[in-house]
């Protein structure tokens, strides 16, 4: 790839149902667009799986992006902002420099994990992540599954793998009983959320979908095979050949860090067009709250047609987004962490899973940064996004700054590393 | 088309990650913790790195962020 190719007015960061509106609405006002993505397909997490068997709206987007003009670079990861208006990229075979005017950033949510006994055995594993994965072909089929955490997602996931024909054990929602009634009543004002719900139900037909049950650990030997649940009066032992657990979902800002942007609250700040603090950089989707899929569609959108200079084509979105806006508050509301989960790892539990670290061995620290120069937990090649996220749940420390590079990277793409003369600062 | 696993043939479809071949070999440990423990996958979108193996003799590959090609050789467990 020639380096002139490597300017675009536009570059969108995440491959999501957000960044893909983004780009498309960008490149059909004309603006020369570029989408990139660390994953080998676009269509994001949540519309992963084999690129041919996808449905609406995935395939409709993704026939109108490819019409759109704009270049798609999947495979591509991000490792740094050495200056404004340029990023640093790598593939599998390249180090890229990429040159932007405004740079949209959709990098979405990861599911959150947070610690307990045996939660590093093989087949425990996010419920979205495990969904993805098997829409690709991983074995689930007769695995009897538990699904446990917190979320909506529990119960999407669940659905997907009893159509893949797993033997699903229980659904096990942290969130109390009647919290989640108060949820459900609400949902009566947001027909087709309520609608998604009942239909997620038909699939899961068969296991039980428990309220105010989280778990509490995971035994096995090479894998898991039974886990330990609790309504916080009983505690019961179920087996499994998998347990499918995290607890919500947990926004990637480090590149909006590295970037700049300014944050409210875990997620990154944004004006009404979707601008986050710095000029010409724009966020959209579950970065700036998780929304759902539906509201990342639109956020990207406005964020699209706001990079492209179409304000008022930005603005006839403003009452769709608020109307999901006003779902995602319910969300946020109902699925809160009760903090019995977040107590859940003893001493003992590995908190970094890239260092073998315990719990008990980072609280004897005062802070994040001593504990990482002093154990090395948060050090590992996941720079810290599994366990500071946790770490941020159980002990209130924040990571207090993103340095480049923001993921493992070669030496290679470091060196090359240079927009004009600002150089890649380590 | 036709990957090996530890030296073992694999038939999969194209469009097949490398964590799925993996999975369909029937392993559970991709690669060994620090301490020597068995680990897998946990976020299987390319952020825990618990999904690593070596894949053509390329160490601390993301086999959930990589697609199968023919003949590729994937070793887990290091």
């Amino acid at each position: 790839m020639d380096k002139a190719s490597l300017d675009f007015d536009i570059v969108v960061v995440g491959g999501g149902p957000g960044g893909i509106a983004a780009a498309t609405v960008a490149a059909e006002c004309g603006a020369r667009v570029a989408i990139l993505d660390d994953s080998p397909w676009l269509g994001g997490q949540i519309w992963r799986g084999f690129p041919r068997q996808r449905a609406a709206p995935a395939r409709l987007w993704l026939q109108r992006l490819e019409h759109s003009g704009v270049t798609p670079m999947t495979g591509t990861c991000v490792i740094a902002a050495p200056a404004r208006g340029c990023l640093l990229a790598e593939s599998q075979a390249h180090s890229l420099t990429i040159c932007w005017k405004r740079l949209i950033i959709a990098t979405g949510a990861r599911e959150l994990f947070l610690p307990f006994p045996g939660w590093h055995l093989p087949g425990v594993i996010g419920p979205g992540g495990l969904l993805g994965l098997a829409k690709n072909g991983w074995p689930v089929r007769n695995k009897r599954i538990v699904v446990a955490g917190s979320g909506p997602l529990l119960l999407a996931a669940a659905a997907g793998f009893g159509k893949l024909g797993a033997a699903l054990i229980s659904i096990n929602e942290q969130t109390p009983v009647t919290t989640l009634r108060r949820f459900a009543l609400q949902l009566v004002r947001f027909p087709t959320r309520l609608s998604q719900a009942l239909q997620l139900r038909v699939f899961t037909r068969g296991a039980p979908y428990r309220p105010g049950v989280w778990p509490v650990r995971a035994d096995g030997e090479q894998t898991v095979r039974r886990v330990t649940l609790t309504d916080g009066l009983k505690t019961w032992t179920e087996d499994c050949d998998i347990l499918a657990c995290a607890f919500g979902l947990t926004p990637n800002v480090e590149l909006p860090l590295a970037v700049g942007c300014g944050l409210d609250g875990e997620f990154v700040a944004v004006d009404e067009f979707q601008q986050a603090t710095m000029e010409h950089v724009y966020c959209a989707g579950e970065l700036t709250g998780i929304g759902g899929s539906e509201c990342a569609q639109i956020e990207g959108q406005i964020a699209g047609y706001s990079a492209a200079g179409q304000q008022d084509q930005a603005r006839s979105l403003f009452r769709c987004r608020a109307r999901h806006h006003g779902f995602r508050s319910h969300l946020l509301r109902a699925f809160a962490l009760r903090p019995e989960v977040i107590a859940l790892a003893d001493d003992a539990t590995i908190l970094c899973r890239c260092e073998d670290v315990t719990l008990g061995t980072v609280r004897r620290f005062a802070s994040w940064r001593e504990a990482k120069l002093h154990s090395r937990c948060g050090m590992g090649p996941c720079q810290g996004r599994i366990c500071g996220a946790a770490t941020k749940s159980i002990l209130g420390w924040a990571a207090e700054s993103i340095r480049p590079p923001i993921v493992p990277s070669r030496v290679e793409s470091l060196i090359s590393g240079s927009c004009g003369r600002a150089g890649l600062r380590l | 088309m036709t990957v090996f696993v530890n030296q073992q043939p694999l038939e999969v479809s194209a469009g097949t990650i490398v964590a799925t071949a993996v999975a369909m070999a029937g392993i559970t440990q991709f690669r060994t913790s620090v301490l020597g423990q068995a680990r897998g996958p946990i976020c299987g979108m390319g952020i825990c790195m618990e999904c690593r193996v070596t894949i053509n003799g390329q160490t601390h590959s993301r086999s959930c962020q990589t697609v199968c090609s023919e003949g590729m050789e994937i070793l887990t467990g290091g």
